[in-house]
């Protein structure tokens, strides 16, 4: 499969070289760029939306103020052989009881945990902070493209060259990928070709080959180069046929569309198509009421979260040593527990970092404390860690980006990263 | 278009040749866009001399003061002359438009108050919440609970199908494709907590009424409007010192919010260079304290709080507004802003954009921004000098745009001449064939009044143009043209009248003239040509006897869906 994947492009690629007026664009980006080879290193960013209580997910049982604070939405202190309670990480830190899947791959030191990470735009309005996250320009509106796509163009493209370097699971393109990478937006694998009517007479692929022709020359323009690039890219997963491969190492899944992209996005890395970085997102954690403890409506998402990230380690295996996961959240919550047995917007939260180049088995960045008199603005967690030094680290460390263009206007030290890679 | 309406068209012509627009109009109970001549005559708009075919310059008109031409369209224009439909166009209000009302009538949202809304699509308790996102709820219960009837995300849904409903339907096409550019200019996100509710009223009161009026008074009133304080948070905005002194927040020092202030001169008026500093940023919020809305969860209006008032001095753009001033503070900015120069250019920008091209000629915008500072942000003004402007009628700008996902939508609908099924019946009882039409744009990539950020969608082609996207414009061809669209439905075999379905050609030549009238370039009709010598095509086999008989949907999808087709 892998072979036939390679020749296809292999070809196309030649033929670029004699006809780049017809050559799909992200064959004429890899043509002005330089070789690099070897196995892609993969980045998996799945984004939160709606601010994840950090507080419940990585707990800080160690802090006497946690319990203090949260009331009936705490989570319960360690308790070796109860299953119900926080499971301890380094003994002030631990993770939700629904996030013990994850407990296997701390102790295998490929799970890091930076706390009090965020960021240092102080808006609890959902949206805006989504914003800056993506666009990488917290505090600034205007920014157009988003810091996956800045990075990602700014590396050279591999050889043989993809129209798959950069995917996102969804039906719109997020604004963190969105750019000069000609990145992939897509519902599912399987949704990403033209859709037959009813099969008539015969069973012949006629729109997508009568499609195929309209924009296969014509003059050299952005929905003719598009459209060629589209065309190979739906050749290339036909060919390369991800769907096909079922999770591996007896990988499963959590229902609903959370672990469908993560599955998708395993089977894409599985079939060698050029992924370089993958982007899903996942909503439930606004959990402005009846948030729960160790029980409840987080306790539910959290499980979703940490199943789907165990079940990717698993499918890939091996594979995981090229892969970093790392997952975002716009804001935390507030440490008070609110009127509604939830919490309101907050300002720091949690990151996860997962995979083979991970130095984990560790939660980084300096604990801020959750005493009234440390809190940020006297109710949230303080934000110790820039979101943008550990997005940097990742990006430069793992994919070998530049530093320059992630995050304009922000001077990345690599003596200031969290240290994760 | 049947004989008698053209024969009507003739007549028109006769009449209006004759007696210019001041004829009294021949009254008609059709609903075909050119059957009432403008109520207000005016004096003839000239248009200048192009290169562009007379049919060419009757298409671009179509597609660019509208949806694109439905059948019969580009004659109606031709009848009554391209001048006189750009004049008409200009004031809406002098245009019939029977069909709108039926085809409105199952959108009850539509005329609704906030404060009805929020009754009549309330938000289920917390405890409710609760309890559904813990799945303590049965199916049974909750929908007894919480009917998706009464659920609030039927506000936005019945917004979107009006909207794109509208645009399919209305005669006053400009009005609807100026809607809709304001409403991105000045963009608010139905998703935004009590933004739902307040939706309908927000376009039907404040942008709607000024789609073609004065700037000065869409900046107003949108300023004022609950919808967008709340969105940009100028309803939390207060003087830095305000201590709240009662109720459950007592004690809680409030501030200043500055999203307002800065979207304001950025998005709204002077444009991202357009000259403002930071300590602008703060002095225009401090202006704007204050300026709040009445009970936001309970669907209240505007109110000016003066204890929330920044009372102190301020200097905006070098402009002092002196000390002890109340809600005039926030109306002295907007004036400022609206006569400022960057506002003239960054607004006739945007203009040019939509209407002429992506890269809008530098000389056409200053002329535009010309007429914006001489009539003080009249925007019916600055329309007439985009479209009497040789830039707009060149060559160069010709088809120079790519359909944004609305305009694929509503255009190849509007060229089928498609019938929505209303709502309120049916499969689709909530939204109609609108609904349908809107999820399409939604799969496009652009859900109507789910734009998250304040800049809007853009309006350029890289916006709308990756794999994907493509994919799914492609998808929605064929979606349409297989009426698998529930309530949205085309019939094919009207277009070929004529056309004799053995004979493929025929068939192919027929529908790439309704489609696209002629301007397919000769490499996608041959790439068509090639196609029809497939079986799958014309339906035939080495055995079979039967005579030809052409897929005509497919023909349809692949011209709906070919690169000619994305662009206006």
């Amino acid at each position: 499969m892998y072979d036939c994947t390679r020749r296809t492009f292999m070809r196309s690629g030649a033929l670029a070289l004699f006809a780049l007026g017809g050559a799909p664009r992200f064959l004429i980006r890899a043509a002005r760029a330089q070789e690099r080879g070897g196995r892609p290193k993969i980045l998996v960013a799945l984004f939160q939306r709606g601010a994840v209580d950090g507080l419940s997910m990585i707990v800080p049982h160690g802090d006497p103020a946690y319990y203090a604070s949260r009331g009936s939405i705490a989570v319960a202190r360690p308790a070796p052989g109860h299953a119900e309670t926080t499971v301890d990480l380094d003994g002030f830190f631990g993770l939700h009881p629904a996030m013990s899947p994850l407990k296997p791959i701390w102790d295998d030191r490929r799970l890091a945990i930076v706390h009090a990470c965020g960021s240092p735009d102080t808006t609890r309005s959902h949206f805006d902070a989504q914003d800056y996250m993506e666009s990488g320009t917290p505090g600034l509106k205007s920014t157009a493209d988003g810091w996956l796509a800045r990075g990602l163009a700014a590396m050279p493209p591999r050889e043989p060259a993809s129209p798959f370097r950069a995917v996102s699971l969804g039906a719109a393109l997020p604004r963190i990928l969105r750019g000069d990478v000609g990145a992939i937006a897509m519902n599912s694998v399987a949704d990403f070709d033209v859709k037959e009517g009813a099969a008539v007479m015969g069973s012949g692929p006629t729109a997508r080959r009568g499609f195929e022709s309209l924009y296969e020359q014509g003059v050299r323009d952005l929905l003719y180069g598009t459209g060629r690039e589209t065309f190979e890219a739906v050749k290339m997963l036909k060919a390369a046929a991800p769907q096909r491969l079922a999770p591996a190492n007896g990988a499963v899944y959590p229902r609903g569309r959370f672990g469908e992209s993560l599955r998708q996005i395993a089977q894409l890395i599985r079939a060698d198509v050029g992924l370089e970085v993958a982007f899903a997102d996942v909503g439930g954690w606004d959990t402005h009421a009846g948030q729960g403890n160790e029980r409840g409506q987080l306790a539910l998402r959290l499980k979703e979260f940490a199943d789907g990230l165990a079940a990717l380690d698993r499918d890939l295996g091996p594979r995981m040593s090229d892969v970093v996961v790392l997952t975002m959240s716009e804001f935390g919550r507030t440490v008070r527990e609110n009127g509604n047995r939830g919490t309101d917007h907050g300002h720091a939260t949690a990151m996860l970092v997962l995979g083979g180049p991970v130095k984990g088995g560790r939660v980084y960045g300096r604990w801020p404390g959750l005493r009234r008199e440390q809190l940020f603005e006297g109710r949230d967690l303080a934000v110790t860690t820039d979101f943008r030094s550990l997005f940097t680290e990742v990006a430069v460390r793992h994919l070998a980006a530049p530093a320059e263009p992630l995050f304009p206007g922000y001077a990345a030290r690599s003596s200031a990263f969290p240290g994760v890679i | 278009m049947s004989r008698a309406a053209r024969g009507a068209g003739l007549m028109l012509v006769v009449l209006v040749g004759a007696a210019c627009s001041s004829t009294e109009p021949p009254r008609r109970a059709t609903t075909a866009p050119t059957a009432a001549p403008a109520a207000r005559a005016t004096t003839a708009l000239s248009l200048p001399v192009t290169a562009l075919t007379h049919d060419q310059q009757i298409l671009h008109a179509l597609n660019r003061l509208g949806y694109g031409p439905r059948p019969g369209d580009v004659e109606r224009v031709r009848t009554m002359g391209l001048a006189a439909y750009v004049e008409r166009q200009l004031s809406p209000r002098s245009i019939e438009d029977p069909a709108m009302e039926p085809a409105l009538a199952g959108y009850p949202v539509l005329g609704s108050s906030p404060a009805q809304l929020v009754r009549e699509y309330p938000q289920p308790s917390p405890q409710a919440r609760q309890r559904m996102a813990q799945g303590e709820m049965s199916r049974q219960e909750m929908m007894e609970a919480y009917p998706p009837e009464r659920r609030p995300a039927v506000i936005t849904t019945q917004m979107q199908a009006a909207r794109i409903t509208r645009a399919v339907l209305s005669e006053r096409q400009l009005e609807e494709v100026m809607v809709d550019f304001w409403f991105n200019h000045f963009n608010v996100y139905a998703q935004k907590g009590a933004v739902r509710w307040m939706l309908p009223a927000y376009e039907r009161e404040a942008i709607r009424p000024h789609a073609l009026g004065r700037f000065r008074d869409l900046v107003l009133a949108t300023a004022r409007h609950p919808a967008m304080l709340f969105y940009l948070d100028n309803w939390l905005s207060t003087r830095d010192d305000l201590v709240v002194s009662g109720g459950p927040n007592a004690g809680r020092r409030m501030g200043l919010n500055e999203n307002y202030a800065r979207e304001l001169m950025e998005l709204h008026t002077l444009g991202v260079d357009g000259g403002y500093t930071q300590q602008d940023v703060v002095e225009v919020a401090r202006c704007f304290t204050g300026w709040t809305i009445d009970r936001p969860q309970q669907g209240g209006g505007f109110v000016f709080r003066p204890l929330a008032h920044d009372r102190g001095p301020k200097r905006v753009l070098g402009q002092v507004i002196p000390a002890g001033g109340g809600q005039q503070d926030g109306e002295r900015v907007i004036d400022i802003l609206v006569r400022h120069p960057s506002t003239a250019h960054f607004i006739a920008t945007k203009l040019a954009r939509r209407f002429v091209s992506d890269e809008p000629p530098a000389a056409l915008v200053d002329r535009a921004a010309g007429t914006f500072e001489r009539t003080d942000g009249d925007i019916r003004a600055v329309l007439v000098a985009i479209f009497a402007s040789p830039e707009f009628w060149s060559p160069e700008a010709y088809r120079a745009k790519i359909k944004t996902p609305l305009e694929v939508v509503a255009s190849a609908f509007r060229t089928l001449d498609g019938h929505l099924a209303p709502a309120g019946a049916g499969p689709d009882a909530l939204a109609g064939g609108g609904g349908a039409l809107a999820r399409e744009v939604a799969k496009l990539g652009a859900p109507l009044y789910e734009a998250q950020p304040p800049t809007g969608y853009p309006d350029r082609a890289e916006a709308w143009v990756n794999s994907g996207a493509l994919l799914a414009r492609m998808n929605f061809a064929l979606g349409l043209a297989h009426n698998r669209l529930r309530g949205a439905r085309v019939e094919l075999p009207r277009f070929l009248d004529g056309a004799d379905r053995s004979e493929p050609v025929q068939v192919l030549d027929r529908l790439l003239q309704v489609v696209l009238h002629g301007e397919a370039t000769a490499r996608t009709r041959a790439v068509l040509a090639s196609e029809l010598e497939s079986a799958e095509i014309t339906r035939t086999t080495p055995y079979d006897r039967t005579p030809k008989d052409t897929d005509v949907e497919k023909l349809v999808a692949l011209v709906l869906g070919s690169p000619e087709f994305q662009r206006r």
